[in-house]
């Protein structure tokens, strides 16, 4: 029973670039219909773990689960089926520039699906309604700023109505304001839609925003994975670094009082 | 003239050496046996894809019609110039030597030959190569660094049949058809030359070149100067637009890298196409003395 529950499992996860090991036995799990955030360093791997949960990189050696199948043992069909259950916002958007916003949307519908083409533009207003942009479907995206970008990016993740959808970096790039409409319209999208996610992230806001469990990747391993409230009151030296918690004690009421 | 004793014992030595030493140092300006290996493969794996997906074309219709656009009309004033001069330095160059013999009929004949043959696919696909193709190549490596190559791929759709396709498709028929431009633009250049230079009548010129031009080949009942000429752009547009996507597609690491991957595009293709022509010249010609 509590096997249908998690949506992405790693089991000791290894992966070494040309002999630098990034990943040295992450394990994890993540509930359906859960946030988790993914925090660490730059240059830590948290991109490379998301890439292995979306099957764009495989593990040198341990197991990486997707809604309870081993994407290694997916052949490409297998593999492009669950990937049609996923979404990926990436870093920059990762939009075509050559396409419009909305033709950006349609496009994995016109690839992949044969639905009409008044069902695909149906579903491409109800997206961009969705991410609060009802009007940008006609514009390039070299013409839109950086937080349209991003929105526009998490309703292409969305147009396949995934189960589970994949964050990198979701505030990168934005200024904290954007940062925040970013930050709530993604905590909106899971309590809307009921889709699991998993947000690699260094902002503390964000994961504070977003997150129910938040994972501290160090040294390719999951050193805290906790509950965000607690993650941000954290024992562990490391982490306790690299939030800089000692200096912000003082701005934050509920660390004074206790 | 030489005389035998003219030339000294250890001159062919130490051209074997350059020989060698200049063999080495390309080899290792190439990056190495083994990566020239690994992207030829490369390249023949993304060629075969490419045939496999000939079948979408019909659905890819707006983006092969856009890069047919963008490869032909852009590029039609370039090749047309080019063409021209490419022409009148040909018509130069032999009619200066026939004229000493008085042999200025045969200018037209040269000229006609040397451009349907050789220059006119050479140097369409030189100009191509180093114009939509370096652009294709930016193209596809700014897509690579930006992560758009790898989105597609995380949403199933196939790169090779949306991206590749068009492009390929588009360069297989434009070049020859700008070879067409070129080598009739080059032999009205070597036409001017013949005339005001080298005092060789246009009536002279065109009924000769034409004439030398209409010989068929044995197999295929067409103009074999031509359509052998026409055979080996349509190579070169493949073998350019393949080559470009390949090398955009690998660019890493932001504008540097996709600056690195153009060069080597353009690079690539130049070499492939000097490699290829020999090739395909010697396919048509070879058996034929
Ligand atoms: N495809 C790859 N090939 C080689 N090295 C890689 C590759 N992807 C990532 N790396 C290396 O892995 C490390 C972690 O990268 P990444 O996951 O992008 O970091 P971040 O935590 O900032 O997202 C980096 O040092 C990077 O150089
Ligand atoms: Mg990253």
């Amino acid at each position: 029973m509590s096997e249908r529950n998690v949506v992405v499992r790693m089991r000791d996860v290894h992966k070494s670039f040309s002999g630098v090991s990034i990943l040295a036995g992450l394990s994890f799990e993540l509930e359906r219909g859960k946030c988790l955030g993914i925090m660490g360093g730059s240059g830590t791997g948290k991109s490379v773990a998301l890439r292995h949960v979306i099957g764009l990189m495989k593990p040198d050696s341990g197991v990486v689960e997707v809604a309870g199948d081993d994407l290694a043992a997916l052949d490409r069909k297998g593999l492009a089926a669950m990937r049609r259950r996923m979404g990926y916002v990436f870093q920059e958007g990762a939009l075509i520039n050559w396409l419009t916003v909305a033709e950006n949307l349609a496009l994995p519908l016109k690839e992949n699906t044969k639905l009409s083409p008044s069902e695909i533009d149906q579903k491409v207003q109800e997206k961009l309604a969705l991410v609060r942009i009802p009007d940008a479907g006609a514009k390039y995206p070299t013409e839109i700023s950086g937080g349209m970008k991003k929105r526009v990016g998490i309703a292409r993740a969305l147009i396949t109505d995934p189960a589970l959808i994949l964050y990198d970096e979701p505030n990168a790039g934005l200024d904290p304001e954007i940062s925040r409409s970013i930050n709530r319209l993604m905590r909106d999208v899971s309590e809307e839609l009921g889709v699991s996610s998993l947000v690699v992230e260094h902002r503390v806001d964000c994961l504070r925003t977003v997150a129910d469990e938040v994972l501290f990747l160090y040294k390719g391993q999951a050193l805290v994975h906790e509950p965000t409230e607690s993650f941000f009151r954290p024992k562990n030296t490391r982490l306790r670094e690299f939030l800089g918690v000692d200096a912000a004690d003082a701005q934050s009421p509920d660390q004074a009082s206790s | 003239m030489f005389s035998e004793g003219s030339i000294p014992d250890w001159w062919p030595t130490l051209l074997a050496l350059v020989a060698i030493t200049s063999t080495l140092y390309t080899l290792w300006q190439l990056g190495g046996f083994r990566e020239l290996l690994r992207e030829a493969g490369a390249r023949l794996a993304l060629l075969a894809a490419t045939f496999a997906c000939v079948p979408h074309l019909f659905r890819r219709r707006r983006w092969f019609l856009h890069q047919l656009f963008l490869a032909g009309v852009m590029n039609l004033h370039v090749v047309g110039f080019v063409g021209l001069f490419i022409g009148m330095i040909i018509s130069l160059q032999t009619g200066i030597e026939l004229a000493r013999f008085g042999q200025q009929d045969q200018i037209g004949p040269l000229v006609a030959a040397g451009m349907a043959r050789e220059m006119g696919p050479f140097i369409t696909a030189i100009i191509l190569a180093s114009t939509f193709g370096s652009a294709l190549a930016a193209e596809m490596g700014t897509m690579a660094v930006s992560d758009e190559l790898t989105a597609l791929e995380v949403m199933s759709i196939d790169r090779v049949s949306l991206l590749i396709l068009p492009r390929v498709a588009a360069l297989a028929i434009i070049c020859p058809l700008l070879t067409v431009v070129c080598d009739m633009i080059g032999i009205l250049g070597g036409g001017f030359v013949a005339n005001a230079q080298l005092g060789v009548g246009w009536n002279l010129y065109l009924d000769s070149a034409f004439a030398a031009l209409s010989g068929l080949g044995d197999t295929i009942p067409f103009p074999k100067d031509v359509y052998t000429g026409l055979f080996k752009s349509f190579c070169f547009g493949i073998l350019i637009a393949i080559v470009s996507c390949q090398s955009g597609s690998e660019a890493r690491g932001g504008a540097l890298g996709v600056g690195r991957a153009t060069s080597r595009a353009v690079r690539d293709s130049a070499i492939g196409i000097i490699v290829a022509n020999y090739f395909l010249t010697w396919v048509f010609y070879g058996g034929a003395s």
